[in-house]
């Protein structure tokens, strides 16, 4: 066999192994995103339950909330960047990465101070290989979250929220995450989370009057107890988004990949006839061309 | 008979019951409180404990709420909890 073709050859071998892998993942993905998805889908009963009752709270009370008010003097701001763990997911936590620079950006052209949170390895990862700091960070399970994680965010931002600008508290928190929006297109998110704002653009609710509600035991306390329940539910079905947004990153990213490993080893296998014949071609010149010679040898 | 309750308990991953009810039992801060249909609007903190249901077909339904709250308007009734289970 000719250098040249067994060179084409190994190569057409790789390209069908590679492609067997990110077909697995494409068919795995696949599946996962279904049922990410109702996962998205269960949980949002809840986010809207608790959206309506804010809104309904902080429209018929005038209660101050230190959750809500601006405060006079903004000087630090979080980022919390919901990354995936696990790469092969095209541009998935780049874009998201990027996404928080710019905004982080925005905030320093503000004099604002910026701290971050991390979620997710990718995140991690791409601040410790550039020795920067960061807050807290969670990883694991970002492709199936988990409330107790979410919790767990929840109470280290409110936790930071309410720390004083000398302990290092902050001003004002931001959420960078992947929405799903569709199996084609997810879309990088800014959402500032504290002060809340509390108008859910995704609530069908406008134009519909909140009824006069009576608070047990007052209004005040029932917005005590309702902000810290929002801030969780907003990180989780963040999460939630993140994950099946993941999911369809993947399994478009491992989508192309796939035609383009098939289109490798189309081009190669024509190659590798190629040289096939032309390694004929010249074997049978060659024994032509030898009788020939014998042929002509003998007269 | 007045119209029903429309009841849903609603937990923080997934709903966990909805359906018609006759009257609502549900222990808050303050202490417990029944909803028939036409309370007045209401919100209110729940403290740990059992909420129960009696559906319109007569069964008597009990679940675990922990850490949520209550909203009553136009006779629909939210139960609302982080980690919310059926009993029974």
């Amino acid at each position: 066999m000719g250098a040249q073709l067994r060179v084409y050859r190994s190569k057409i071998k790789s390209a069908q192994t590679t492609k067997k892998i990110t077909r697995a993942m494409e068919l795995i993905s696949a599946s996962r995103i279904q049922k990410a998805q109702t996962r998205v889908k269960q949980s949002t009963p809840y986010s809207q339950a608790i959206t309506r009752a804010v809104s309904a709270v902080a429209t018929y009370s005038n209660v101050e909330h230190p959750l809500t008010t601006e405060r006079e003097k903004l000087d630090t701001a979080a980022i919390v960047i919901f990354t995936s763990d696990r790469g092969l997911a095209g541009a998935f936590s780049s874009s998201i990465l990027k996404e928080a620079e710019s905004l982080a950006e925005l905030l320093r052209s503000e004099g604002k101070k910026v701290v971050y949170f991390l979620v997710g390895r990718k995140a991690v990862g791409y601040f410790s290989f550039r020795r920067r700091e960061s807050e807290k960070s969670w990883t694991g399970g970002t492709d199936q979250p988990v409330f107790e994680t979410a919790k767990e965010i929840a109470d280290a931002v409110v936790t930071a929220y309410n720390l004083d600008d000398e302990e290092g508290g902050v001003d004002e928190i931001h959420l960078v995450y992947n929405r799903f929006v569709s199996m084609v297109t997810q879309v990088p998110e800014v959402v500032r989370l504290l002060p809340l704002e509390i108008v859910e653009g995704e609530e069908p609710s406008t134009g519909e009057v909140f009824p006069l509600y009576e608070f047990e035991p007052d209004a005040e306390t029932v917005l005590d107890a309702l902000l810290p329940i929002y801030v969780e539910s907003r990180i989780f079905n963040a999460m939630l988004q993140s994950a099946a947004a993941e999911h369809a990153a993947r399994q478009k990213a491992m989508k192309s990949a796939s035609d383009n490993a098939d289109n490798l080893i189309r081009d190669y296998t024509r190659l590798a006839n190629n040289a096939r014949q032309s390694e004929i071609t010249q074997q049978i010149s060659e024994i032509v061309g030898g009788a020939d010679a014998l042929a002509s040898a003998k007269k | 008979m007045a119209a029903p309750l429309n009841v849903s308990v609603v937990a923080a991953d997934q709903e966990i019951w909805s359906g018609e009810a006759s009257m609502v039992i549900a222990k808050t801060v303050e202490g417990e409180i029944g909803i028939l249909a036409g309370h007045e609007p209401l919100l209110a903190i729940l403290a740990a404990g059992e909420v129960r249901v009696s559906t319109t077909s007569g069964e008597r339904l009990v679940a675990r709420a922990d850490d949520g709250f209550l909203s009553v308007e136009n006779d629909t009734v939210t139960i609302v909890a982080r980690d919310a289970e059926l009993i029974k």
